[in-house]
């Protein structure tokens, strides 16, 4: 199986953290301890909804002290693919669903000397375990979240209890605003910066800290994403012999799976690599919304992931 | 499992040989009459009962005796064990994984009781029974890196991966063939690789580390890299190259059989949990040609392999002083009859 280890899980909390983040967790059916993790970890939840397997990645917040359980946040939104609809209406304590193992694409610098944090939103969640495992290690760290209000900030009242005044929140509805000019002077050498959140905020603090002067190996961000959604259009599998359509809600990933493909894949947003596959033909414009080839392969038109990219076109034949 | 451990020596009076039993299981290289580089990676699965395979990690007759040649590297030399300070995390990983993987395959040798962090180590063949706190660095008399793989056959390095590349920042490599881990302490995948010849060009090591980068936690995967060694010396280290360099001049058309060796490294990498660092185990295995010509089809694949390996190859793995001495002893072994495909022995 192309994804790898999968484990059997069960629902055993559900939490509505604030109106719209609802925090699950997922107890290990075996009742064998569930694999340790290094924080920025995330695991692929499969949701088994009617016909079709939906599978959408999820940060691990955090490991229960006996490994029995994980927990994921989860954002609800309005994504089309349903992933997220799935885990707010349809999954209840006692649910069974299956997780891959712990993949980590955002893990913390662990030469680092000290280490910025910086959330918004639902981004909290890989940073609530990173935070967690600095303090373990008696690091140097901060953290730096930005939220709507008190009420839409996840996990604000346990964060401000294990990490008091590391802690610094923006409230939106006071006018605070999150500004990575005012973070990044007077940060010491061997400071590491960490972004996960909304794209325009990875973006921006990204940019601020690059004209700040920082080098940009100091500047991490989780660049993970839900596949972007299209026109429809037809994949051909050149050695398979296999045409499958690609709904504009679906992923080319998901659709070869829909049709029976066993296609390789990880993190499922773009980033790791696994999917990458080798283009025969395209009648059209490759979409790359990966952040993994470089500029040269993707003008080359030859190469695609799987998992985020599609066809602005009619047919595409895959090398597979 | 029970093994018998033979008491033998790596160094002086070189005792070491191979029981029948070790021949067989011997993890022979050579699929094909012909060897060029290749990214020979697969699942490091469970393999055939009785073979090097058997096991994750493989304990076999030397185990005592190597441990013990480990023991007087680290002794000399304790620059052999290595350990950047941000890798104590990979250091508790890598213990967790080794005294699992043996207890749970050797429970006659070893055992493993664990009380939430309160842990009990036992070892038969080198009589330890230990107990300690899984953290704490303080309840063990060594480090976890360095206590466990004092314990453990193979050599190890610790990556840890940042920047979309992996450092070796932790190791113990006391049998290595003929590198440096104080030498490549803190160098990434691509700057300790460099020296290799031929490999670069093919866009080898670029398609090993994107691989690599992408190991998940419980796929570990294998390979397996050879070279040939003059006596059985496991420690080929640049460090003692005035020992065991000049070795290579003393070999004759009379002694080819009982001196020249065959060096198999079974090479496993399994991603670590805490850590997400990456273990990499180097486990060598030796047989002098007289042993390996026992399997009729290794004694005819060798030859021709040895033969006809490109002169870079042979440069690099240091094989051109007694290469044709060897593979002229050799040819009396092989009557030119085809070889059946696979590793195995006929």
């Amino acid at each position: 199986m192309s994804g790898g280890v999968e484990i059997p899980v069960v629902v055993s909390d559900i939490e509505q953290a604030t109106p719209t983040v609802r925090r699950f967790r997922l107890t290990a059916a075996s009742g064998q301890p569930l694999p340790h993790f290094a924080a920025g970890s995330h695991v692929v939840v499969m949701m088994e909804s009617g016909e079709r397997i939906i599978r959408n990645a999820y940060s691990l917040v955090d490991r229960a002290e006996d490994g029995s359980s994980y927990s994921i946040g989860v954002l609800k939104t309005r994504d089309s693919r349903g992933g997220s609809r799935f885990m707010h209406e349809r999954v209840e304590v006692g649910s069974r669903l299956k997780i891959s193992m712990p993949v980590n694409l955002f893990p913390v610098f662990a030469p680092g000397r000290r280490h910025l944090l910086v959330a918004g939103g639902i981004g909290v969640t890989p940073i609530y375990a990173m935070a967690d495992e600095l303090k373990r290690q008696g690091a140097d760290y901060e953290i730096h979240y930005a939220v709507r209000d008190e009420a839409h900030g996840a996990f604000v009242g346990e964060l401000r209890e294990r990490h008091g005044d590391r802690l610094t929140l923006y409230r939106s509805d006071l006018s605070e605003v999150l500004a990575v000019r005012e973070i990044l002077p007077g940060q010491p050498f061997g400071t590491h910066l960490y972004v996960c959140g909304p794209q325009g905020m990875i973006d921006a603090v990204l940019e601020g800290g690059r004209e700040a002067g920082w080098p940009k190996e100091h500047l991490h961000s989780e660049h993970f994403q839900a596949p972007p959604s299209g026109d429809p259009f037809s994949a051909r599998l050149a050695k398979a012999g296999i045409t499958c359509e690609v709904r504009s809600d679906q992923s080319l990933l998901e659709a070869l799976e829909e049709a029976g493909v066993d296609a390789p894949f990880l993190c499922r947003g773009g980033a790791c690599g696994q999917c990458e596959v080798a283009v025969v033909d395209a009648d059209g414009e490759l979409v790359h919304n990966d952040h993994y080839l470089s500029e040269d392969e993707r003008s080359s038109g030859r190469k695609i992931m799987l998992c985020v990219s599609r066809l602005k076109g009619r047919e595409l034949v895959l090398d597979l | 499992m029970t093994l018998h451990f033979k008491k033998e020596t790596f160094r002086d009076d070189y005792t070491f040989s191979n029981s029948p039993e070790a021949i067989r299981r011997f993890p022979f290289p050579f699929e094909k009459d012909e060897y060029m580089y290749s990214v020979n990676i697969e699942q490091h699965m469970p393999g055939p009962q009785k073979s090097a395979f058997e096991f994750p990690i493989d304990i076999d007759e030397h185990y005592v005796a190597e441990m013990e040649d480990r023991a007087k590297v680290l002794a000399q030399d304790p620059g052999r064990c290595q350990s950047l300070p941000h890798m104590i995390t990979a250091e508790w990983d890598l213990l967790e994984l080794l005294m699992e993987s043996m207890s749970k395959h050797y429970p006659e040798h070893f055992q493993l009781t664990r009380d939430g962090d309160d842990w009990r180590w036992v070892n038969k063949p080198l009589g330890v029974d230990q107990r300690f706190v899984f953290g704490d660095v303080s309840t063990l008399p060594y480090p976890p890196m360095e206590y466990i793989t004092r314990q453990c056959q193979g050599d190890f390095a610790l990556l840890d991966q940042r920047l979309d590349n992996l450092w070796m920042d932790a190791g113990v490599i006391t049998a290595q063939a003929d590198w440096s881990l104080d030498f490549d302490i803190g160098m990434n995948f691509m700057e300790w690789h460099a020296p290799v010849p031929l490999a670069k060009d093919m866009g080898i090591f670029e398609r090993a580390l994107k691989f690599l980068m992408n190991l998940q936690q419980g796929r570990p995967v294998r390979r397996l890299n050879w070279t040939m060694t003059i006596n059985p010396r496991l420690d080929t280290s640049p460090e003692n190259y005035d020992k065991w360099g000049v070795e290579r001049t003393t070999v004759t058309p009379e002694n080819v059989g009982n001196k020249v060796h065959l060096r198999v490294e079974l090479q496993a990498m399994w991603r670590l949990p805490r850590s997400n660092a990456i273990v990499f185990s180097i486990r060598a295995y030796m047989i002098k040609m007289e042993e390996l010509v026992t399997v009729p089809k290794w004694g005819r694949r060798f030859h021709r392999v040895l033969r006809d390996v490109k002169p870079e190859l042979a440069e690099y793995k240091g094989l051109t002083r007694y290469r044709q001495m060897t593979v002229d002893w050799l040819s009396k072994h092989d009557d030119g009859a085809p070889t059946s495909p696979g590793f195995a022995p006929d």
